[in-house]
């Protein structure tokens, strides 16, 4: 464990609300230990500015173990920062050196609209799960659990897939603000297991239907979005939910799609 | 004082929550949408009960003060769920789950309710899997279990080290679902700042957009809080640094009983501090006491020492030593204080000496790196984003941290608080875990009651309140309960003092950690029972909350939190000095066996410590339920 200290100058995105110009503000942080979080050297600095009377940086954050998805920070350039397969609350300070100027930034996307310096509005993921992202099974109707086996293999694909902690990286990471990632992990985690088979054809209609009329762009290939996934959710899912969508669309023009949920 | 009526169904322990379902009030369906059921929380408690209650026709408001219900804290548990399906031909069953429920709480939870938890234990796994939770299976494709502390049978089920957060992905599913039919009406960063009682019942909440700032009254015929535990009243602990306990403090300002607050549970592997700027303090699974062995050296001067070149005759592995018969995975409040001993002694590693090893060398050696990585791989890769250790290779340091609240707010049978109309589920109520929770436990009872209780229970009591009774959001004691909220909010924001609520926060956090943590004693709770007001005073005069009260202000957010913990910790120092006992999580040095063990006194507390509201600065007044054991004999806990 280190106990040497250091000083870093942040350059931060600030913003008072939505909708208002934002600039970058210049910070100095210092007494910066190197086994402190990233989100613990913003706690640090804002406990500064509040002594100095100035309005702290607001950033979203909560269980700072990386599985909650609120925290959702661009640090020179990469949303989540610099380390491969963790969110912003799980970079340590560790990774900076004496001197060195960080820029922070919130997630970019037009469908994500800053609220406040580096927090966004990510409703629109919640719009596209309400749109299809379930198994409709009423509470109290399951069958005995072990009814249905499910092969050891599937079920671990679908457990990756099922990871994904709705942070919305894959956006901000992507040229194109498309949001395939996101909806490609939820319809393969739910499409690969027996139970998600009934409503698959309209799950992945719905879901990618909601996404494009939010304004999230389309995919290019590029693969942005799993290097920049705090889950590493590779982007195979995207190819396997395209196949999904393909097959819909075509036995949906022969026969209508299974209905799911009331109200989509 | 307040009626403690725990309504407990008469007859047969086995029997009585089937008797209870056949003989309370029911609605029928076309009267079910006309009433208005208002859901605070969104974790697993929280969407379960909203999801399911909105299926069967009521209208519910569900308010959350996270941007998306899928950020809940539930999200986060990491080990697994218990349920007695006895898969393993292990010899589990109903019963058994239930005895180790009851033992592991050291005899301080309800008997009726824990047995009912242990019931539709069950019925939670099928939904989960029908809802497409992606449990972890064999490789005939049935679902696989694992074993987890206080239990002798291997019940767990498990999805990689991340089971809460795919229960809860499978609860906002089924709460996504009804938001689209328009059963749900969802209000993401909005948080409940007052409880609306009319004519004695709960009847609406106050809520802030935490956006906006706009102050809002909302009616409704009866209100559910799922608002989860309140450990972050310790400032450091494993909790999210939003949880709160702001939700069912001000429901206790307004007539609900608050019992056994004292009942915290400190969990024994968590990665140890690394320094003042800390802001959490990360789990690490109990499922990892499967396969770890814990262990200090047994001389002091070792401690310091690479461990590997300790030389296994040189080490203790305590729990081993003196728990013979369930080692490793004794109970979290026995392997806790067991950690304490051994630092106190001076045998605890790493430069802080508030440590101990949790060691993976033989299983490695067993199960090969790929067969550990396999089972807990994520835990390992946590560990070394935070610590940058590699476990695979050198020990883990773990010491225990603030996991988990047992107490809570009273609740009957019906998880109706002593309000009528307010029900509370979850972490946020008192009733299941006694004075210690079992792992994977915290789950099983945030979903029992979400699914499996609340649908049927809440009946019970809409059916005496007739259909559009419900008071208009702009009477009087809405009014009264919206100036309240205003004013302590315009309160906050003019003191204008010089310290940050994080200060204030930290001071608390160390008071109790010192006076209420691990173990407790009189002078340290009355020491603590003086510093918390005055430091209470201090806030009040020397808080800064920079900005606004009508735009997005996460110090205001703080600071009404850090408010309500300043007046929490208090009770809970209070409660932890009238408990003149030992029992679970609740040590107190002057009551001990000879070996160090919890010493009960069931002739004077064998029952609930309910505290209720007398009106600020005046003493509380402390109810009591007994607690009556029909099935079960009260026995010492021994798990030698």
């Amino acid at each position: 464990m280190s106990t040497k200290t250091f000083s870093v100058t942040l350059r931060v995105w600030r913003q008072s609300g939505p909708g208002k110009p934002g600039k970058f503000v210049e910070y100095p942080a210092t007494g910066v230990n190197p086994d402190m979080s990233f989100l613990e050297m913003l706690d640090v600095v804002n406990d500064e500015l509040t002594a100095k009377g100035e309005e702290p940086i607001a950033f979203a954050h909560d269980c700072r173990e990386g599985i909650c998805g609120t925290c959702s920070l661009t640090i020179d350039g990469k949303p989540h920062g610099p380390h491969r397969g963790v969110a912003s609350c799980q970079t340590y300070m560790r990774s900076y050196e004496e001197g060195d100027t960080i820029v922070v930034e919130p997630f970019r996307a037009r469908p994500f609209p800053v609220l406040k310096d580096l927090i966004t509005d990510r409703s629109a993921f919640d719009a596209i799960q309400q749109a299809g992202g379930f198994i409709s099974v009423r509470t109290g109707a399951a069958p005995e659990a072990n009814a249905v086996p499910v092969p050891k293999e599937a079920a671990d694909l679908a457990m990756d897939a099922a990871q994904c902690i709705g942070c919305g990286a894959c956006v901000a990471a992507c040229k194109n603000a498309s949001a395939m990632l996101f909806v490609a992990a939820k319809v393969s985690h739910l499409g690969l297991l027996p139970q998600g088979q009934p409503e698959r054809d309209r799950r992945v209609l719905a879901m990618v239907s909601t996404m494009d009329t939010l304004g999230f762009g389309g995919c290019t290939n590029q693969y942005e979005c799993s290097a920049a996934c705090p889950k590493l959710i590779s982007h195979d899912f995207i190819a396997r939910m395209n196949r999904d969508y393909a097959k819909a669309i075509f036995r949906s023009a022969f026969k209508p799609v299974a209905a799911g949920g009331e109200g989509a | 004082m307040a009626q403690l009526d725990s309504r407990i169904p008469k007859g047969e322990l086995a029997g009585k929550w089937q008797r209870h379902k056949a003989d309370i009030r029911l609605v029928n369906p076309s009267n079910k949408r006309k009433y208005e059921v208002i859901v605070v929380g969104a974790g697993l408690a929280g969407a379960s009960a909203s999801a399911s209650l909105s299926e069967l026709g009521y209208r519910v408001s569900c308010f959350v003060f996270h941007d998306s219900p899928r950020r809940a804290h539930s999200i986060a548990a990491q080990g697994g769920i218990n349920a007695a399906k006895n898969y393993q031909n292990d010899g589990d069953s109903v019963h058994r789950l239930f005895y180790d429920t009851i033992k592991g709480g050291d005899y301080r939870s309800r008997e009726a309710n824990v047995h009912r938890l242990a019931e539709v234990s069950v019925n939670i796994i099928d939904q989960c899997v029908a809802q497409g939770v992606p449990f972890a299976r064999e490789y005939g494709g049935l679902l696989a279990n694992r074993s987890f502390g206080g239990a002798q049978v291997s019940r767990t089920f498990y999805a990689r080290g991340q089971t809460g957060q795919q229960l809860l992905l499978g609860a906002y599913s089924a709460l996504s679902r009804e938001v689209a039919s328009g059963g749900v009406k969802l209000h993401t960063q909005s948080e409940m700042l007052d409880l609306v009682v009319v004519g004695g019942h709960a009847k609406g909440i106050i809520v802030r957009d935490l956006v906006t700032g706009k102050v809002t009254c909302h009616a409704a015929d009866a209100v559910i809080l799922a608002t989860g535990g309140y450990g972050n009243v310790f400032d450091l602990s494993t909790y999210a640094r939003g949880s709160n306990a702001t939700a069912i403090w001000r429901a206790y300002k307004r007539g609900a009983c608050f019992a056994n607050p004292c009942f915290t549970q400190i969990h024994p592997t968590c990665i140890p501090v690394s320094g003042e700027y800390q802001s959490k303090l990360t789990l690490m699974s109990e499922s990892l006491r499967n396969d770890g062995r814990i262990w200090v050296p047994k001389r002091k001067e070792d401690r310091l020492k690479p461990p590997a070149s300790i030389a296994e005759d040189d080490r203790d592995y305590y729990l081993e030593r003196i728990y013979p018969s369930f080692g490793n995975l004794c109970p979290r409040d026995v392997a806790s204080r067991a950690a304490k001993r051994v630092c106190d002694e001076g045998r605890g590693v790493g430069e802080s000496g508030l440590g101990v090893y949790l060691d993976f060398a033989d299983a490695i050696g067993r199960l090969g790196e790929a067969g550990v990585r396999e089972r807990y791989g994520n835990l390992f890769d946590i560990y070394h984003e935070i610590t940058n250790e590699n476990a695979y290779k050198v020990p883990m340091r773990i010491f225990p941290a603030v996991h988990y609240t047992m107490g809570g707010l009273w609740v009957d049978y019906n998880l109706m608080s002593n309000v009528p109309g307010l029900f509370v589920l979850g972490e946020a109520n008192f009733s299941d875990h006694g004075a210690n929770r079992l792992g994977a436990s915290a789950l099983m009872q945030g979903l029992a009651d979400g699914y499996f209780v609340i649908p049927y229970t809440i009946g019970d009591y809409l059916a005496t309140q007739k259909p559009g009774s419900r008071p208009p959001a702009d009477g009087a004691e809405f009014r009264q309960a919206e100036e309240n909220v205003v004013g302590s909010t315009s309160r906050l924001l003019s003191v204008k003092g010089k310290r940050p609520v994080s200060h204030f926060h930290r001071r608390l956090g160390r008071i109790l950690w010192q006076g209420c943590g691990m173990a407790r004693n009189r002078a340290g709770l009355e020491q603590a029972l003086r510093e918390i007001p005055a430091l209470r005073e201090e806030f009040w005069a020397d808080v800064n909350v920079p900005g606004s009260g009508d735009s997005l202000n996460q110090s205001l957010e703080r600071a009404g939190r850090v408010a309500d913990f300043l007046e929490l910790g208090e009770l809970m120092c209070r409660d932890a000095l009238t408990r003149e006992e030992s029992c679970g999580c609740h040590f107190r040095e002057e009551h001990q066996y000879p070996d160090g063990e919890c010493k009960r006194d069931d002739s004077a507390f064998a029952h609930v410590a309910a505290w209720e509201f007398a009106g600020d600065g005046k003493a509380p007044v402390r109810n009591t339920e007994p607690l009556v054991y029909e099935a079960v004999k009260m026995s010492v806990r021994n798990y030698k």
